[in-house]
């Protein structure tokens, strides 16, 4: 074992270099792009406030993941549980400090630009989670203390984001925590009789809901109720794509998105955006592209030798793939309207920056997929 | 070791669980491929369709009317381009600077000004407002030298309605201004086509034929934003022009009648006897139907409606007069035709007729002694209509004059405001009075006083049908799409059928029983113009070409009192509203009658002094016209 920590700690830079992975980060550079590009075309075929930014956070963030990609993976162990701690403090923070913006509060100004730390929280939690399933012996997976403690890690971040009020990234940052649950090996009926609790008690938790979050089901459950009000979004995000067709109506040319019918257009409902100029094969297109980066990560977590490493992966792997779907059952109206962003397309830097990090932690199990952790 | 069995056993339960999760992965992507197909192939259509629905806006644009045209093809009611002024709100800078500019250039009026702003506030800030509908040339030449400094104006070329002889047709056509609520919700063409600023007709022929002038509206198709707002034009939809309509009418004598009446209120109406075509019918005094199209002013409107010579009126068709002595020919033609009398019967005026204790005047005070037929028309001799009608009874009588088309409707359908007049018999008085008929009130009907109430046009067409040789016609003002010649109107008249081309079957059009009454009656008619002492010998033209046959009136606005009797005043000396009215029927050329005629000067005093010279000026031109008229019959076949 020892020899083994000393193997790691002897690869140099340009082995570093050489065992990255080709084949998810020209995935990623091809997304990065094609984002670019559909950012441009959010902005009316100029380059406007938009696509500046957006540029420059991928110009900041894609150097990040690649620095982060060179810290071995036992760091990104051992920084775990602080990690967590850190972005812990933040929602803290941000539940007392943070900046209020049409009617919620979840960021905080950092100067260079505005963070919003429960974008953060997706990706550490899955850390968090990944390091204590790593450290505990697979007899105690389904104890009560263990199960009280990952319960108790999703849950706190998730009452805070909760009250900020933001019900779609706390689905997410729940979504991402019980995916490693199940992978650490909880019992499976575990899970089906919480489900089963949880649609018992789905009326109850309803009557919890804000009144828009009510009008937001509502709405999914019929879009026609109020065709100009909370129906809009919607009805105009399906107007776009089913009018996009085959081929789509071409690059700067979709009339939904230039003529603002679009709502959000930059954020959740860019997809809408790219399948009216791209139509079917291009949309089809970009979930093949997000479909060849999730097998990688998931390839990467397979030849991982930590556990560690192993659930980071698949778990994250899963995330990038719950974020996808959830924002495509949205605007395709699968779904109720929560608010999630499209990884990497949508315009959002905290977005971007979560998870930018964590395709940089999966390239540092990638380059140091022999790595062995106590 | 064990913990290394430990670890190997995690990993196999990771790998376990994480290939559920993949098989599931790919279930819901082919799920949401599923979705994307069903939204982008199968219903790519219907999205299409929202998609453009969403983002292209149709504006109407007002249609263009269609033109008036006189019976020569000169347009009487037409289009002009007139020049306005727009404000795109949000491409000005500063809006009240430049409300004050404009209002310095084209001197607009506070309450203009305060329009303007309540309409900014009303409208999106890329719809335009409308500052001026009219720009006379010479401001939009003024406005278009300091557009540099006016951001935001933009002068806009239109069409309007316009009527290029002014006040000569109004009672003919009317005028178009823009409709209100009701008008719009009644007729469905105009509330199919409404746009704001489009006009519509408001009275008389424009009115009427509203649904055939109108035309269609231009489309003009813009890609709209999200908010409406106009982002580029698509598509231009000419509209088409509202039918042409020709009239009957001659502008050159419609004009003259209009001068004929300056400053008098009355009404002159000329027909073809065979025909019916209107050649003119003028009421005056008359209007400028332009006023109205960009809304009238308050004190304009102030000015035509207080005028007490009332030219809101349509005099021709709404003014119910006496007929007074022009009444004698159909008097007398009915009482020839029931055979009470003949052209030897004779009667002795002596100025005055006693009945039952009341005194019935002649005119003339000393009398006209003994007089036949022809001399009591030639003088208008009252005691002998008196006498006449007395033996006829008004039964008689009315059925005569409703058959020559007195109470009744001329024109029908065509005008609103056309009244049916009225000729009395007993039944009549009886139903709507209560009472039984006097025999006092049949001798004052036989010389066209008491209840007969006349419109212009009834005499007019009255006449007509006496110098057609006493055949019905139907008169009209529009050239319909069948347009029947004088000759073929002529010789199936003397044929005694004519074919109607409206019931589409052959009528008999004969009024009378024995065609020698009807030649007597022009005789005597010819006599009255035409022979020393005849009432309008005065007036009469010896030249055979324009020689025409006529008889005065004079009908009382109020009953003589004895003493004026006595005195005897001269027209002067009587109160504008108690003077008699004038009035005089005419046909003529006496040998081959074309046209006929009635004239009525409201408060003119006699007949003879005041319409019968109007008609001796009127014929002249009249029978100079029926040549180019002639020519002009087959000119164009409108169908409307």
């Amino acid at each position: 074992m020892f020899q083994h920590d000393r193997l790691s700690n002897e690869i140099t830079l340009l082995q570093k270099i050489k065992s990255l992975d080709y084949i998810l980060l020209i995935s990623v550079i091809l997304l990065s792009a094609l984002s670019v590009l559909v950012m441009y075309s959010t902005d009316g075929g100029e380059i406007l406030f938009h696509t500046k930014n957006h540029l420059v956070k991928l110009t900041v963030f894609f150097p990040l993941m690649i620095l982060i990609a060179f810290f071995n993976i036992k760091f990104w162990h051992n920084f775990s549980y602080i990690i967590y701690i850190i972005v812990m403090l933040l929602l803290i923070y941000v539940s007392f400090f943070g900046i209020k913006s049409s009617g919620s509060q979840r960021w905080m100004d950092l100067y260079l630009f505005v963070l919003q730390p429960s974008e953060l929280m997706k990706v550490a939690i899955i850390m968090c989670l990944a390091k204590y399933y790593h450290r505990l012996k697979i007899e105690n997976v389904n104890s009560f203390t263990s199960i009280t403690i990952v319960l108790s890690i999703i849950i706190i971040p998730i009452i805070f984001v909760i009250a900020q009020p933001d019900l779609g990234t706390s689905i997410l940052i729940a979504l991402s925590g019980l995916i490693i649950l199940w992978l650490g090996g909880m019992k499976i009926k575990y899970f089906i009789y919480s489900f089963i609790t949880f649609l018992i008690s789905l009326p109850f938790i309803i009557s919890f809901l804000k009144p828009y979050q009510k009008l937001r089901i509502l709405t999914f459950l019929d879009p026609d109720r109020d065709p100009l009000g909370a129906g809009y979004q919607i009805i105009q995000s399906k107007i776009a794509i089913g009018s996009g067709g085959l081929n789509g109506k071409g690059f700067l040319k979709g009339t939904q998105s230039y003529l603002d019918f679009l709502p959000e257009k930059h954020t959740d409902f860019i997809f809408t955006l790219f399948s009216e100029e791209f139509g079917f094969i291009g949309s089809v297109g970009l979930l093949i592209l997000y479909s060849i980066i999730i097998f990688r990560i998931v390839r990467i977590g397979a030849i991982s030798r930590s556990n560690f490493a192993r659930l980071f992966c698949f778990g994250y792997a899963f995330a990038i793939f719950i974020y996808i779907v959830v924002n495509l059952s949205m605007v395709l109206g699968l779904l109720p309207i929560v608010g999630s962003p499209l990884p990497v397309m949508s315009y959002g830097g905290s977005s971007m920056l979560a998870t930018m990090i964590g395709f940089g932690i999966v390239l540092s199990a990638k380059i140091n997929h022999k790595q062995m952790i106590a | 070791m064990i913990k290394s069995n430990s670890g190997i056993r995690k990993t196999d339960v990771i790998n376990r669980r994480m290939f559920i999760i993949g098989a599931a992965k790919v279930v819901v992507f082919v799920g949401i491929v599923a979705r994307l197909f069903s939204l982008q192939i199968n219903e790519n259509k219907k999205y299409l369709t929202l998609s453009d629905k969403n983002r292209i806006r149709e504006w109407k644009l007002p249609p263009t009317r269609g033109n008036i045209v006189d019976y020569f093809g000169n347009v009487i009611a037409g289009n002009l381009k007139v020049y306005q002024l727009h404000i795109i709100p949000e491409q000005v800078e500063n809006f009240n600077y430049l409300l004050v500019r404009l209002k310095n250039l084209l001197n607009l009026s506070d309450k203009r000004i305060a329009r303007i702003q309540k309409l900014k506030a009303e409208l999106k800030p890329w719809d335009s407002i409308i500052v001026s509908e009219n720009l006379s040339w010479s401001q939009f030449v003024k406005i278009n030298n300091y557009l540099y400094d006016l951001v935001g104006v933009k002068p806009v070329m239109t069409i309007s309605r316009n009527y290029p002889f002014d006040d000569v047709y109004t009672h003919v056509l009317g005028y178009v201004s823009q409709p209100n609520e009701q008008e719009i919700l009644e007729n469905e063409t105009i509330q199919e086509r409404f746009v704001p600023g489009m006009k519509i007709g408001k009275l008389g022929l424009e009115k009427r034929l509203e649904n055939h002038l109108i035309g269609t509206n231009a489309i003009q198709r813009y890609e709209v934003n999200a908010y409406g707002k106009r982002i580029n034009q698509l598509e231009h939809q000419k509209g088409e022009q509202g039918s042409k309509i020709r009239l009957t009418v001659d502008t050159e004598i419609q004009k003259a009648c209009g001068k004929l009446l300056n400053e008098k209120a009355g009404s002159i109406s000329v027909m073809d006897i065979y025909t019916g075509d209107i050649i003119a019918m003028y009421s005056s005094p008359s209007y400028d139907p332009n006023l109205f199209l960009f809304g009238i002013s308050q004190d304009e409107w102030q000015l035509i409606r207080n005028n007490p010579l009332k030219p809101l009126i349509n005099k021709t068709l709404s003014g119910l007069y006496s007929p007074g002595s022009t009444i004698k020919p159909i008097v007398a033609l009915s009482a020839l035709e029931n055979n009470v009398i003949d052209t030897k019967f004779k009667v002795k005026c002596t100025g005055k007729m006693e009945l039952y204790g009341q005194t019935f005047h002649c005119w003339k005070e000393k009398g006209h002694g003994w007089v036949s037929l022809k001399n009591a028309m030639k003088q208008s001799c009252d005691t002998y209509f008196y006498q006449v009608a007395r033996l006829l009874g008004v039964d008689r009588l009315n059925i005569t004059a409703e058959n020559f088309g007195l109470g009744k409707k001329v024109l029908g359908e065509y005008f609103d405001n056309e009244k049916k007049g009225l000729f009395p018999n007993t039944k009549w008085k009886k139903n709507n009075l209560g009472k039984g008929w006097v025999l006092g009130e049949t001798l004052i009907t036989g010389i066209g006083q008491g209840y007969t109430q006349t419109t212009p046009l009834q005499l007019c067409m009255m006449t007509a049908q006496i110098a057609n040789g006493g055949y019905a016609i139907k008169p009209k003002i529009i050239v319909d799409s069948n347009p029947i010649s004088y000759e073929d109107a002529k010789q199936s008249m003397e044929s005694g059928l004519l074919f109607d081309t409206d019931s589409e079957e052959l009528l008999d059009k004969k009024l009378f029983k024995n065609q020698k009454n009807i030649k007597i009656v022009q005789e005597a008619m010819f006599a009255s113009t035409n022979e020393r002492f005849g009432t309008s010998y005065k007036s009469r033209i010896d030249d055979p070409k324009y020689q025409f046959a006529g008889k005065t009136g004079t009908a009382q606005v109020k009953r003589i009192s004895k003493r004026e009797r006595e005195l005897d005043l001269e027209l002067e000396q009587i109160p504008y509203k108690d003077r008699d009215h004038a009035l005089y029927v005419a046909y003529g050329p006496y040998v081959n009658p074309r046209y006929a005629l009635s004239i009525i000067v409201e408060h003119g005093g006699s007949g003879s002094k005041a319409a019968a010279p109007i008609a001796k000026k009127l014929f002249k031109l009249i029978v100079d016209r029926h040549e180019l008229r002639n020519k002009q019959s087959n000119f164009e076949r409108i169908t409307i």
